[in-house]
């Protein structure tokens, strides 16, 4: 989802804390003797150790070293002297720019909603020590630096810690001066390293599935075997010789029977041995054949939406010298991310709960939390710890896993902590899937080799309706999750229609990391491939030559084209292999990738080579900018190589990793990584690496085969060596 | 029943019922929450352990069978390749989300005391088994070959 960039100034944290409901009962952010808190971003201790408070979780894309990075580049602070700590949960304070009133971390926002607010953080932090050390010194602000976390300018530089006091007293200004590019000495260089690595290398590093809190139970859900059915009755009676097992009850609304037990084994062997009576009437009972027959039926009749043009528009088609058409599947997929499932409600002094948790998107179980546990807001801390990956799964607006951890936690007497964990067979069981779409697509070309109709029908069940989201992405009720890089591709394609279906609910889903684009790039940059090799064309002059440059999407977009073609030594493979390229635009970043592999769909294909060019706008930190592409790369091609979720008669088939097999280090030979130089303001990059995997895969087995257009490959004739 | 084993160089007893997987000794009882919970049947990897020396997956290893042993996990790590590893997993900047990173180290370790200079094809044996959703294995791969360039130094 792309949404657009709000600038606006600071609230003023008067007295330091009075802004911030949800303190943790470590008083970490408490007014008074802890009087440190210059913004709400910003924190100094006496000792001169600054904090970075980061409003987003970390699940791996950077955003503690990121975030970190610009406070630390606009104080005048080195990053080893910086240190970072999640914010607690207050959409006032803490909101995603881009999302409202709402705290949360999707849609590769993190750094291109806060680049302006932790800039202005840091650079009035300055201002404020200078202004205090001027006050102390009776000296013209304007004579002093801060340099290295000290203060020069007045004899020799002094650790900034002794003017925090001073410092956090006065009014945060309102528009502090901050640094032009060519004074950056952290942002855009090479070197500075990840804030997380050091606890991530030696254990230390505290997971939500880490939390083992004095007295706590654990609590495992028995799970519907189809997803829709509801509890009836349950036995509990053989889990009663289970060492550890400590109760067992409905959750409120249904959806499962809580297994609580002193200890995780237990309350997993425990889940295991209650037997669970379920109501199927309102079960799923489908097949997922059925469901893509559903899909596939949608998108050969007339669309329910126009998402760009009218049927009428694509008619070139008709009579054109070359039709191409192809008919497209993507099935479900599970996030799985590494971390299982998991959070903790801990009850606290006051008669109000901390939830501790691998945070997402705070304001949804904040919210939902108030609502089942009859809490009033400030009443719930969220305490945000490492999150283990999440590709979409922890930032459900509807906050699902949290909400069974309230469900869990109401059924206690409430004086114990509760910790809420799922195994792994309950996350690929489990439902919230990345929804099943079907594409189907005919381009017409005329004699020259030039597109002269594009006719695009979608259907999928769609994502952003009826979802906190609904009112910015959906449309003349054209859900643009549905159709998001084709509706707004930048080619200059002449005769575009888009038509979109809905299906009806077959699962509950849920973005997956690039949503819509997870489909639509696969099919854009397929079907232009499939047109350019139609009429005897390269595919990257095909490209460049719909790419004219009329906008600055398309200059961008052809630039990276080219810089992949150039460093990928693209139209001459090595001897035995064949190439792919694709490229796709997504959360405001361009990336295009070029595939090599060697091998064939039948005796085994090998994915040799990935080699990516993106143009994010400015790279604050360009090795954190590769890792995030050279991982949206594996995650998507892990998943278009071999994952799916089937349903038969309602059930999940899949349950566990050996059949859901994740990539592995032996899939991928080498991926390489190039950033384009940009003056541009951040965008995305945890998602927009992924779309192009896909596609550029694809083109590579089709330029010595046909195309893969059923998903995931393994399962429609691709073999992998 | 009562289970003695060394864990990180230090004697230590535990009640556990048997068929506990050792994983979860480790971490609800023993409090060592670095080794990590990821499919629970031995196909991701997080949670290896060496087991007198020996990397192996925790949650298929039964308390039993721990009887006696000597346990190292990434809390206890150390020695030339435990070093060397981390070292260039800092260096390269290895993690993202980190969850695997504990196993994913715990294999390297396990390889490089083994085959202190791994081919790409000892590497890929080692640590096929380790599974990273953030698909960090490129970086995994480099810096096992740079923490064998450090041993060597």
């Amino acid at each position: 989802m792309t949404l657009q960039t709000t600038r606006r100034g600071f609230l003023k944290a008067a007295g330091a804390g009075a802004l911030v409901i949800g303190m943790g009962p470590k008083g970490l952010m408490a007014q008074g003797d802890d009087g440190g808190m210059l913004t709400p971003f910003v924190r100094v201790d006496p000792d001169g150790t600054v904090t970075a408070i980061v409003k987003h979780f970390e699940m791996g894309q950077g955003t503690t070293t990121g975030l970190t990075t610009l406070i630390a580049e606009e104080m005048g602070v080195p990053m080893e002297a910086m240190k970072a700590e999640f914010a607690p949960s207050d959409p006032e304070v803490y909101n995603n720019l881009f999302f409202g009133k709402f705290q949360g971390t999707g849609g590769s926002t993190a750094m291109a909603n806060s680049w302006m607010q932790y800039r202005q953080a840091g650079a009035a932090a300055r201002e404020m020590i200078l202004q205090a050390a001027a006050q102390a010194w009776d000296e013209d602000p304007l004579a002093l630096r801060l340099e290295n976390g000290m203060v020069a300018g007045h004899g020799d530089p002094v650790g900034i810690g002794g003017f925090v006091a001073a410092a956090a007293a006065m009014e945060v200004p309102a528009e502090p001066r901050l640094k032009r590019p060519d004074e950056f000495v952290l942002i855009g260089q090479p070197g500075v390293k990840r804030k997380d690595t050091p606890a991530k290398i030696d254990g230390s590093a505290k997971f939500a599935m880490d939390v083992q809190l004095d007295n706590q139970l654990v609590a495992v859900i028995a799970r519907p075997p189809r997803m829709g059915a509801v509890v009836s009755n349950f036995d509990d009676s053989g889990a009663k010789d289970i060492k550890g097992f400590a109760m067992a009850g409905t959750l409120a609304n249904g959806a499962g029977v809580a297994v609580f037990a002193e200890n995780t084994w237990a309350a997993i062997q425990a889940r295991d041995a209650v037997a669970v009576e379920w109501d199927m009437s309102k079960a799923e009972s489908r097949g997922s054949d059925e469901i893509k027959a559903e899909l596939m039926a949608a998108v050969d009749a007339p669309a329910e939406y126009d998402a760009a043009g009218k049927p009428e528009d694509a008619s070139g088609i008709e009579g054109a010298a070359t039709v191409v058409e192809k008919t497209f599947y993507f099935p479900l997929l599970a996030h799985a991310p590494m971390e299982p499932l998991t959070c903790t409600i801990r009850p606290d002094a006051d008669g109000g709960i901390t939830l501790l948790d691998g945070a997402q998107m705070p304001t949804a179980p904040h919210i939902a939390l108030s609502k089942i546990l009859g809490l009033e807001m400030p009443q719930i801390r969220v305490e945000t710890l490492y999150a283990g990956g999440s590709f979409g799964r922890r930032g459900n607006p509807a906050a699902d896993y949290q909400v069974e951890a309230a469900l869990a936690f109401a059924l206690t007497d409430k004086s114990r902590p509760v910790k809420l964990v799922w195994t792994r067979e309950d996350d690929i069981r489990g439902g919230w899937y990345r929804p099943a779409f079907a594409h189907r697509v005919r381009v017409g070309i005329d004699g020259d080799g030039n597109i002269v109709g594009w006719d695009h029908r979608i259907a999928g069940q769609p994502l952003m309706k009826g979802s906190l989201f609904e009112a910015v992405m959906v449309r003349d009720g054209v859900d643009l999750s549905s159709v998001e890089g084709i509706a707004d591709t930048p080619y200059a394609i002449p005769g575009m229609y888009a038509g979109l279906t809905d299906t009806a609910k077959a699962t509950s889903i849920l973005w997956w990391r690039s949503v819509g684009n997870t489909h639509t790039a696969y099919v854009m940059e397929t079907m232009m491939d499939q047109a350019a090799k139609a009429v005897g064309r390269d595919p990257l002059e095909f490209r460049l030559a719909h790419l004219p440059g009329d906008r600055p999407e398309q200059v961008r977009l052809a630039a990276v084209l080219k810089a992949a073609a150039e460093k990928a030594g693209w139209g001459s493979p090595a001897a035995g292999r064949s190439q792919g390229i694709a490229a796709h635009f997504s959360f405001g970043t361009y990336v295009a990738e070029v595939a090599e592999i060697s091998g064939n769909a039948a005796d085994g294909v090998k994915i040799e080579k990935v080699t990516a060019a993106v143009d994010c706008g400015l790279a604050v930190n360009p090795d954190v900018i590769k890792a995030q592409v050279e991982g949206g790369i594996g995650y998507g091609l892990g998943a278009i190589m071999r994952d799916e979720i089937t349903l038969e008669g309602g059930e999940v088939v899949q349950s566990n990793f050996p059949d859901y097999e994740p990539l592995r280090i032996t899939d991928i030979g080498r991926i390489e990584v190039e950033i384009l130089a940009s003056a541009e303001a951040p965008s995305g990059i945890g998602e927009p690496g992924l779309p192009p995997a896909g596609p550029a895969l694809a083109n590579a087995i089709a330029a010595a085969g046909e195309l893969p257009v059923s998903l995931p490959m393994a399962s429609n004739g691709v073999s992998f060596a | 029943m009562t289970t003695s084993l060394t864990l990180n160089g230090k004697p230590v007893t535990v009640e556990a019922e048997p068929g506990t997987p050792l994983l979860w000794v480790i971490r609800d009882e023993l409090k060592l929450t670095g080794t990590k919970f990821g499919c629970g049947v031995a196909s991701c990897g997080a949670c290896t352990v060496h087991l007198d020396g020996v990397a192996v997956r925790s949650c298929q290893t039964f308390i039993e069978d721990a009887e006696g042993a000597s346990v190292t996990t990434i809390e206890g790590i150390g020695g030339k390749a435990a070093q060397a590893v981390q070292a260039a997993w800092a260096e390269l900047d290895v993690v993202q989300c980190g969850y695997c990173q504990s196993g994913q180290i715990m294999s390297a370790v396990g390889l490089l005391s083994e085959t202190p200079k791994p081919s790409d094809e000892d590497i890929d044996a080692a640590m096929e088994g380790n599974a990273c959703r953030c698909a960090t294995y490129q970086r995994i791969r480099a810096a096992i070959h740079r923490a064998s360039d450090i041993m060597e130094a």
